[in-house]
């Protein structure tokens, strides 16, 4: 009977599993939770200072004068010094793309409240602070863009003049849509907003840069998801050959997307770093992050459907405007977005005539970058409320109606109307289990009832699909500077017969550290807690492009396990001189090579490859006991995971809180390489997404000042507002990835906007109130039914 | 977020407070659990050149029941009453109150006298203790004087303390047996500033019926005209009634915060009758 490891798995076939499908306990957890990580902010080097930023007042205006404090001249610096920095500029080849120059610190113009002006140094942050505060800068205020849809019009100001008008891009997808306009018997119109969000990881970013002068190279640690691209991006803008550039993510805590793109302070940082040979950190602080990092999920839409009498979905007609701020973010652009949602907006339904119009506008705010969903949270609100409308218009429960108009298993694979390729999966029955789950039945008698008593109760469904690990071709489409390839990883047995993994990819909080190393353990049987897993420094691990896209289990994952199942394959080979037997002949289990009864641990392997090669025979595999390999998936157009998710809600109609009842997820990611760190997946998601449907919004004044500049304003979610989530899972494999595994990280992010906010308008039915945009803030609910009430009183 | 430099001054006896402040001539700042002045320290929306930590005088930490008053140190933290360390005038009240501020780290450090002296008006402690009848003692050079705390808040985080008064001692008369109290507060989330109050507190022994209106925006807001309606019937106005004494209060209320206002009061009040 093996020895039971803590932490460790199940028995399998009479051994014991930590690989695939175990539900093991997260192995980077010990130090995280008993405070013995080490994010940018624990770092301290010998002679280090801090770094605080002048940010600009004024959401638009053109610099006239910058003048240091007397004296301090030496630690402050300006765009005027920086002048050997190229500006950030994120090309793309779409057609009708506008490119931006944002400088690392602004030069001639500022286009966001918050925009770097200057960078002061100090010992300390609060001395940083000082001096930051004697910096003067005169402007000519200009004025503020504040809202995308005046932002397309004529005589607009304009942001970037060179343009001539705000597009950062215009998308078109054309569908014989004016016929349908004619001839549907139902035609629902609606228009639907999304607020403005800050991400809000847990840790802000930080970035701590040195010259290592030994190595001839600009260190810099800095919270990053992506550390491979943002030595790229460092390199190109500071014109530094690669190899002159190391960038090590440390502990990330938290990213979402937020650390996914270049940004302008971690250029900076390291120009400093390097011009005062001084290790320099920045630590983004809350309010910093609340005003400069205001930059995601701002969409407004404009949809007509049109559907036959059944509710049947015939076609789409879509309107869809991003407010993408002042820049264009590296490498991503500003047209991730609107591309995404613009292609996402017919999510898992099978219709075939669809017209959409997206605008990427500029406006004088943080410059937009994809958080957890990337556009979909967006386009499955905008998607579901309107199946939820048509459901209304032709008098039908509208989980009916979503049974009817999702792909169904039979037409599986399937390319919908925009193209997108749906690998695998049952996407109705995924609305059967949630109804089932949330007994739709029992509930709509239980809602009468209520009713009667005065109190208010609601159902709402939600149901996406989400392309997750979508690879080479689709980012190639989308015209990006840097296009993922091949995942590379490197799996490695060390002289103790321990395992050694090295990906290029990161973990900011999702796990990876586990499920990379089960992957290997998987292929080589060995327990993951003897698998140490190395990521985030580009001076040690295999280059991959990093974490986004909920990726990194598909392509790093898949790149591990290829690497292990060659890695297998030497030790068999080994194993076999050692046990004088043919190499196929030799299996792997419990961390030995096993011949009949006979075996040796990878110990012993190790020991003679490592300290008695004496004992090798002659025609040794010279490649030894490590692996690196590269992988991407068969198919570049990514795997699609799908769920649905139904709330059961509550409103008060005196104070108009909504309060979560019940709330079911049902989904399919594949093959879950591990269900315990998936669920936790599901309720940080989740969880987000309530944050997005009730309680997050950047709000601005006509001149472009945030009024949420503190999370007194800025107002999370907290434990008592999140419900007890409940999940169900199917486990539809990919036949194009390893294992069958698709992306799962972002999924729950998605729906819940839709999901409650359908059943708020469905709780709401008897007032004649119907919400269409989020976040559904008691106050917003309030003012919907207090000009209902005084409509009414009107009528009568 | 760090705090512009201040000098901190921690002293030991309440003359040597009021000496600090009178010296500071208006650029000292009296801090106690530093809750509420810490974050804008931080944000360097308050820069005074020197902080009086008086959480070192004598008997600001003490709590006492007299025969016809609770007496509470100004220093006392919320979380203490939250744990029911407090005498309570009448039973449960306090404790209700104070376990509804923020979040327990809050709790832990904020002290009630400090919360009355910010005078934040969407804060709890304001609206309770002008629901309670509650009055402050102020001590400075010239020594002590008793205000009610009708007369201590005058609006949004102004009071009548002198610049050279600190608040050392709370003071709530005791109630009978047969007082009943109802406190409801509408706020976005668990722990945040409330968007309306209602504080109710009737005392047929001592024949008294207050209705306070908090989170108004200014000072906590009394109806002897509400409360009156309550003694009379037994009951709360109905919700446009009340919205009409919210409109001509004088006080510039949005058409939400008069609804939340009055939802808040009514349900106050029946809190408060639910098991007369």
């Amino acid at each position: 009977m093996p020895r039971r490891l803590p932490g460790a798995g199940v028995q399998r076939n009479g051994t014991l599993s930590t690989g695939i499908g175990e539900r093991v306990q997260r192995k980077e957890d010990r130090r995280l939770l008993n405070g013995q990580a080490k994010f940018v902010g624990d770092i301290r080097l010998p002679r280090q200072w801090e770094a605080a930023f002048v940010r600009s007042p004024l959401a638009h205006g053109h610099i006239r004068a910058i003048r240091k404090p007397a004296g301090s001249e030496s630690r402050v610096f300006t765009a005027a010094d920086l002048s050997d920095v190229r500006p950030i500029r994120a090309e793309s080849s779409l057609p009708s793309y506008n490119a931006s120059d944002q400088y690392p610190l602004a030069r001639d113009k500022v286009r966001f409240v918050g925009e770097c002006v200057a960078i002061c140094i100090a010992p300390t942050r609060a001395e940083a602070e000082d001096l930051a505060e004697l910096v003067e800068v005169e402007f000519d205020p200009l004025p503020a863009v504040v809202d995308a849809l005046k932002a397309r019009e004529l005589g607009a100001a304009l942001l970037h003049e060179e343009w001539g008008n705000n597009l950062f891009l215009t998308t078109y997808f054309d569908g014989d849509i004016e016929g349908l306009r004619r001839t549907a018997p139902v035609v629902v119109e609606r228009e639907y907003s999304t607020a403005r969000q800050c991400m809000n990881p847990m840790e802000g970013k930080g970035t701590l840069a040195h010259w290592d002068e030994k190595a001839g190279q600009l260190v810099v640690y800095t919270s990053t998801q992506v550390p491979h691209l943002i030595r790229s991006g460092l390199s190109q803008f500071l014109g530094l050959d690669q190899g002159q550039v190391r960038v090590i993510a440390p502990d990330v805590g938290g990213g979402f997307g937020y650390k996914c793109v270049l940004q302008p302070e971690e250029l900076s940082v390291s120009w400093v770093a390097r011009r005062t040979g001084r290790p320099i950190r920045w630590t983004e602080d809350r309010r910093e992050h609340l005003v400069a990092g205001a930059n995601t999920r701002q969409h407004h839409y404009r949809i007509s459907a049109f559907a036959d009498e059944r509710g049947r979905i015939l076609g789409l007609d879509a309107e869809i405007t991003v407010d993408v701020g002042a820049y264009s973010v590296w490498p991503f652009t500003a047209c991730l977005e609107a591309a995404q949602a613009g292609g996402n907006l017919p999510g898992p339904y099978d219709f075939g005539t669809y017209r959409c119009r997206t605008y990427s506008v500029a406006t004088n705010k943080p410059a937009f970058t994809p958080y957890r969903g990337v556009a979909r949270p967006g386009v499955c609100f905008a998607m579901e409320l309107t199946i939820d409308a048509i459901a209304h218009a032709v008098g039908r429960e509208p989980s009916e109606i979503r049974k009817e108009n999702l792909v169904p298993a039979a037409k599986m694979p399937y390319t919908n109307v925009t193209k997108k390729f749906y690998d695998s999966g049952d996407y109705p029955e995924s609305v059967a289990q949630a109804e089932r789950a949330i007994d739709l039945k029992g509930f709509r008698e239980r809602q009468q009832a209520a009713r009667k008593a005065g109190r208010y109760l609601g159902v709402g469904f939600s149901t996406f699909t989400e392309q997750s690990a979508h690879g080479t071709k689709v980012f190639a489409a989308w015209g990006l500077p840097l296009v993922p390839g091949y995942d590379q990883a490197m799996v490695k047995i060390t002289p103790s017969g321990s395992v050694e993994v090295r990906s290029g990819n990161h973990s900011f909080g999702q796990g990876l550290e586990t499920t990379l190393a089960q992957v290997a353990s998987e292929w080589l049987t060995v327990d993951v807690e003897r698998i140490s897993v190395v990521m985030g420094d580009t001076g040690v691990t295999p280059y991959s492009t990093g974490a986004y896209a909920s990726r990194g289990m598909v392509m790093s994952g898949g790149a591990v396990s290829k690497a292990a199942e060659v890695l297998a394959g030497r030790i068999r080979r080994h194993a076999a001189h050692l046990l004088q037997c043919r190499a196929e002949d030799v299996r792997l289990a419990e961390g030995k090579a096993w011949h009949g009864v006979a075996h040796v641990s990878f110990e012993d392997i190790a020991r003679v490859w490592y300290l008695r090669p004496d004992r090798l025979p002659d025609d040794v595999e010279t490649t030894g006991l490590e692996v690196t390999e590269g992988y991407k998936p068969d198919i570049d157009t990514g795997v699609f995971t799908y769920a649905t998710h139904a709330a059961i809600v509550e409103v008060d109609p005196e104070t108009g809180k909504v309060a979560i009842e019940d709330y079911f997820i049902f989904e399919d990611c594949g093959r879950r390489v591990n269900p315990l760190i998936l669920e936790g997946q599901a309720y940080g998601g989740a969880a987000q997404g309530i944050g997005t449907a009730l309680f997050e919004e950047v709000l601005y004044d006509g001149n472009g000042q945030p009024l949420t500049s503190t999370l007194a304003d800025y107002i999370l979610p907290g434990p008592a507002e999140l419900p007890h989530f409940r999940l169900g899972h199917a486990e539809t494999l990919s036949p194009y990835t390893r294992h069958g595994i698709k992306g799962v990280g972002e999924g729950a992010a998605i729906a819940p906007g839709g999901a409650i906010i359908n059943a708020v308008n469905d709780a709401l039915r008897p007032f004649g109130v119907e919400l269409h945009s989020i976040p559904a803030t008691p106050e917003k609910v309030l003012h919907a039914l207090l000009r209902a009430r005084a409509g009414q009183e009107a009528a009568e | 977020m760090k705090p512009a430099p201040f000098d901190l001054i921690r002293p030991t006896d309440p003359a040597a407070a009021g000496l600090a402040l009178a010296a500071g001539d208006g650029t000292a700042k009296v801090v106690s659990g530093s809750q509420s002045l810490g974050p804008m320290l931080n944000l360097r929306l308050a820069r005074p050149e020197q902080l009086i930590d008086v959480t070192s005088l004598p008997g600001l930490t003490a709590m006492r029941e007299t025969a016809t008053h609770v007496e509470i140190g100004a220093a006392v933290t919320h979380a203490r009453i939250e744990d029911g360390e407090c005498p309570e005038p009448i039973a449960g009240i306090l404790h209700h109150v104070a376990g509804g501020i923020a979040y327990r780290a809050v709790r832990n450090r904020g002290t009630i006298g400090g919360s009355l002296c910010h005078a934040d008006p969407a804060a709890d402690w304001v609206t309770a203790m002008t629901a309670l009848g509650a009055s402050v003692i102020a001590t400075g050079p010239g020594g002590a004087r008793e205000i009610a705390m009708t007369d201590f808040m005058l609006g949004a985080y102004r009071t009548a303390l002198a610049t050279n008064e600190i608040v050392t001692l709370i003071r709530i008369p005791r109630h009978s047996v047969e007082a009943r109290w109802g406190y409801y507060k509408i706020c976005r989330k668990v722990g945040e500033f409330a968007d309306a109050i209602g504080a109710f507190v009737a005392d047929p022994v001592s024949r008294t019926c207050r209705v306070v209106f908090g989170a108004t925006g200014g000072a906590p807001l009394l109806s002897a005209e509400l409360a009156g309606h309550v003694a009379r019937t037994g009951a709360p106005a109905e919700i446009a009634a009340v919205k009409e004494v919210l409109a001509n209060s004088g006080q510039a209320l949005s058409e939400i915060k008069i609804h939340q206002l009055a939802v808040a009061h009514r349900r106050s009040v029946l809190e408060a009758l639910a098991d007369a």
